[in-house]
């Protein structure tokens, strides 16, 4: 290829320099040239290739019209016709890394363009298009940006050259669950002897076919009378009271809170508020039911069509916090809720 | 979370505005919302409309907790 193949990039309102969060319900608009991390991306390209232009959509606004925004997206790609598609890198924030994964995903499936993008391995974007698409494997935040752009870039190069990408750990991408013929020198029996015999000997050994982890929980039976039963509600939208007193983390949570409520009708500002650092919290702070929806939940209760709301309701952040401590966060108040006798839960997420 | 509650054979029902990423957790019970920001609330709205749109959606996931399920389910 003698001339530069051609990059459309994407990017949320953040990284596309337009502003936080309260920018986040920005649609999508088109500049025809390199913003944010386009321009290092473009650098990394070294000259082969060139970024001609930005999406910059608002994390909210993509995942609140998803259908419009990937009409707006494809419009674009009828009219630039890029050669690869590249977005991101969206790290560890999920609104972000869902929008660069459905942008992904719609744009393989319906283009025939290669796209690339980057997130940390427990984005929920990943699932909805490492399949499709190749999506680098990157830290959890933006430290990684410098290490992720010119590896998503040399990837981007290949495929706009038609070069087969090398093994998923040789590349830095996140594997697709592919599997392919190739040659080795040693047939499948000696390699697995060869495996055992490291395995006994507590030597390092790498599988060849690593297994699939399948974590489902199946549904608890529901609930058979409502009007005896204690639902507790629990929110990892941030709602904590005022001062937040257990200094609950804005962002990457390391604990969780739980406050009574058992003589409130409702959660009232600015008695509580979020202290999340993931959404524009403006809504929430006005009024914290439109989050953690006490007042409903005591209205039913005083019409008897619930026994009784559970005396505390449970709270952290859900952003940037990694899915360990998540699972962490669960299992206690899991098991505090088990013993405490609740019904049923009410979880809200923002 | 979600999951790691249900494991201890409690109903949990989701409320979340991203359902794919309800789904892709895997929650079983999940009741779709208003917007990100304000999940059970719509600002737009009067104070007494945007009390009977909690309503409803709580009510919502009041229902899916008294309902049987095998697997992931919306309730709208």
């Amino acid at each position: 290829m003698s001339e530069k193949f051609k990059v459309l990039y994407y990017v949320n309102q953040f990284f596309g320099q337009v502003g936080g969060e309260d920018k986040a319900g920005m649609p999508p608009e088109y500049r025809p040239e390199k913003v944010g991390p386009a321009l290092g991306f473009d650098g990394a390209l070294q000259g082969e290739g060139e970024v001609v232009g930005t999406i910059i959509c608002g994390d909210n606004y993509f995942n609140e019209n998803k259908e419009e925004s990937l009409e707006f997206i494809k419009k674009t790609i009828k009219e630039v016709e890029p050669d690869v598609v590249v977005a991101g890198p969206a790290f560890n924030a999920g609104r972000y890394g869902m929008a660069c994964g459905e942008l992904a995903k719609a744009v393989a499936e319906e283009f025939k363009i290669p796209v690339v993008t980057g997130m940390y391995i427990e984005n929920p974007g990943v699932e909805i298009c490492k399949d499709k698409a190749i999506v680098v494997s990157t830290a959890d935040s933006a430290a990684g940006m410098r290490k992720a752009l010119p590896v998503m870039a040399a990837i981007a190069r290949k495929l706009a050259k038609g070069i087969e990408l090398d093994a998923p750990e040789k590349e830095g991408y996140i594997p697709q669950g592919r599997r392919k013929t190739l040659f080795v020198d040693k047939r499948g029996s000696l390699r697995a002897i060869d495996m055992l015999l490291a395995r006994f000997k507590g030597e390092e050994f790498e599988t060849e076919l690593p297994m699939p982890v399948f974590d489902q929980v199946e549904p608890a039976p529901a609930i058979k009378d409502l009007s005896k039963a204690t639902i507790a509600v629990c929110t990892s939208g941030g709602i904590v009271p005022q001062g937040n007193p257990d200094g609950i983390q804005s962002a990457s949570a390391q604990k969780w809170g739980k406050y009574d409520v058992s003589e409130l009708v409702e959660l009232k500002a600015p008695d509580f508020y979020s202290t999340h650092g993931g959404y524009d919290t403006a809504y929430a702070n006005e009024n914290p039911n439109r989050v953690v929806p006490l007042d409903i939940l005591k209205e039913y209760e005083k019409e008897g069509v619930i026994g009784k709301v559970y005396e505390f309701f449970f709270t952290t952040t859900g952003t940037g916090t990694s899915v360990s401590n998540a699972k962490k966060f669960g299992r206690e108040i899991g098991k505090f809720l088990k013993e405490a006798g609740v019904d049923g839960v009410i979880l809200t997420s923002t | 979370m979600v999951k790691e509650i249900e494991r201890y054979g409690i109903p949990i029902v989701h409320m979340a505005t991203i359902t794919t990423i309800s789904e892709s957790v895997g929650a079983n019970r999940i009741v779709p919302t208003v917007a990100i920001p304000h999940p059970v609330g719509d600002p737009s709205l009067s104070p007494e409309d945007e009390y009977a749109l909690r309503k409803e959606l709580v009510g919502k996931a009041l229902k899916a907790l008294t309902t049987e399920v095998t697997g992931t389910t919306h309730f709208e």
